[in-house]
């Protein structure tokens, strides 16, 4: 086991909240360590969800757009800058019952004043039986990854959502068709990402359907769509599904710890960023159900990033008396 | 020169995973791809640290898209592990150093 210097906060999770809270921890000169994930092809991976994505349009101050990964490395370099450290790793355990806070990455342990939770939302798989078996092989949880390899074949995105909408306009790239299926009647999805859709002659939408069946030996041949309202069921000839049905919050590391509500969001106090536990901060989607996105996982970071500092400030100025 | 990583190409794909005297790591990415480029530090830092255990290579498939599919890659990051020319394992997806090297464990 090692033990590393203490410190004054530590971050987990670097997604715009996390990399947020980075920049204006260590501008305040806590010099944060930020325990930033490691590589996946999941949204579980430094960075966060705006890794898999392309062209982010609705963040300020980039009139032209952005890509995702691009403004990642941009807030993290700009974190860096200021002081900010960064390991590439997962936590893999906490212990907030005592003072300080407790973090490990497997055996490392490293002690904290202030903890900000920023982790983020893992992507929701479909959970039918061959799925896992067939991610990389037809399954796809990465258009952006993925996408290139299915050139001139049709194929299906699952989703009503911004996410799904984004990933079938960047697939018609490659695709000649590109199918939505969505459980619903109408998308979850913004106005003008839904008009995107539907101007596109690439993109056809089944509306009040599910995925009900992955079919293939060594690569997904064919799905079984069932109609939500009548229970029809039809089989499609599909070589590429891409999963883009939503998020949960990425919280099983503080199960016990924090509250949270049933669906595993981190419960935080109204208006601030304060948890249950003190000294502990969350922001971003962790905690956030309602808005979820890139901007306002940034001003959730920035509102940790001020919590703490007066925190610690507070707890400095009480143990000086 | 040890723990170099190899850029493989049409000209020597098929030489480098059957000439070499270790099992071979090949590491399909593009440019275009995040967990590709998160996983880069990652596969040359093993490439260093398992050198003369391991040959470490990568293929870029915006370039050799013909190799990928050869393979019947869909995916990228995929890393498939050679030993004397035929594939012995495939690993679809980013993972981080300790996974990774526990993947790699049962060929080294």
């Amino acid at each position: 086991m090692t033990t590393h210097p203490h410190r004054k906060v530590i971050i987990i999770g670097s997604g715009p909240a996390g990399l947020t809270a980075a920049v204006y921890t260590a501008r305040a000169s806590l010099a944060p360590l930020v325990i930033e994930g490691e590589p996946s092809s999941t949204s579980d991976q430094p960075g966060g969800q705006l890794m898999l994505t392309t062209e982010v349009e609705n963040f300020p101050g980039f009139p032209e757009g952005v890509q995702g990964p691009e403004l990642m490395q941009r807030m993290r370099d700009q974190a860096a800058r200021f002081g900010a450290e960064f390991l590439t790793e997962k936590a893999t355990k906490v212990d907030f019952s005592s003072r300080p806070h407790r973090v490990w990455v497997r055996d490392d342990e490293y002690t904290t004043d202030a903890v900000i939770v920023s982790t983020g939302a893992l992507s929701l798989m479909l959970g039918l039986a061959d799925e896992t078996r067939l991610i990389g092989h037809g399954v796809s949880t990465c258009a952006t990854c993925d996408g290139f390899f299915f050139r001139g074949q049709e194929i299906v995105v699952v989703g009503g959502g911004d996410s799904a909408i984004e990933e079938a306009s960047f697939l018609t790239k490659f695709a000649t068709k590109v199918t939505i299926i969505h459980r619903r009647d109408k998308f979850r999805a913004s106005k003008i990402m839904q008009q995107r859709a539907f101007d596109n002659p690439k993109i056809a939408v089944r509306w009040n359907s599910q995925v009900t069946r992955l079919v293939g030996a060594n690569k997904l041949e064919s799905i079984e769509v069932t109609d939500t309202q009548t229970g029809a069921k039809e089989t499609l000839a599909v070589g590429g599904l891409f999963v883009a049905i939503g998020h949960k919050p990425n919280t099983d590391l503080f199960k016990g710890v924090l509250d949270m509500e049933d669906t595993g969001y981190l419960v935080t106090q109204p208006g601030s960023s304060r948890t249950n536990v003190e000294g502990v901060f969350a922001c971003g989607d962790v905690q956030d159900h309602t808005y979820r996105q890139a901007i306002t996982a940034a001003g959730s970071g920035c509102m940790a990033a001020i919590d703490a500092e007066r925190w610690l400030e507070h707890r400095h100025a009480t143990a000086a008396k | 020169m040890a723990g170099n990583v190899v850029t493989l190409t049409t000209d020597n794909f098929d030489e480098t995973i059957k000439a070499a005297t270790t099992p071979v790591l090949v590491d399909f990415w593009a440019e275009w791809c995040g967990p590709c480029k998160h996983i880069d530090p990652v596969i040359r830092q093993i490439a260093v640290e398992k050198a003369g255990a391991l040959t470490v290579a990568k293929l870029n498939v915006d370039d050799y898209v013909d190799i990928a599919l050869r393979f019947n890659v869909m995916s990228i990051p995929t890393m498939i592990v050679f030993k004397n020319g035929k594939e012995v394992d495939r690993l679809v997806g980013a993972r981080g150093k300790s996974a990774l090297l526990g993947d790699l464990g049962k060929h080294l």
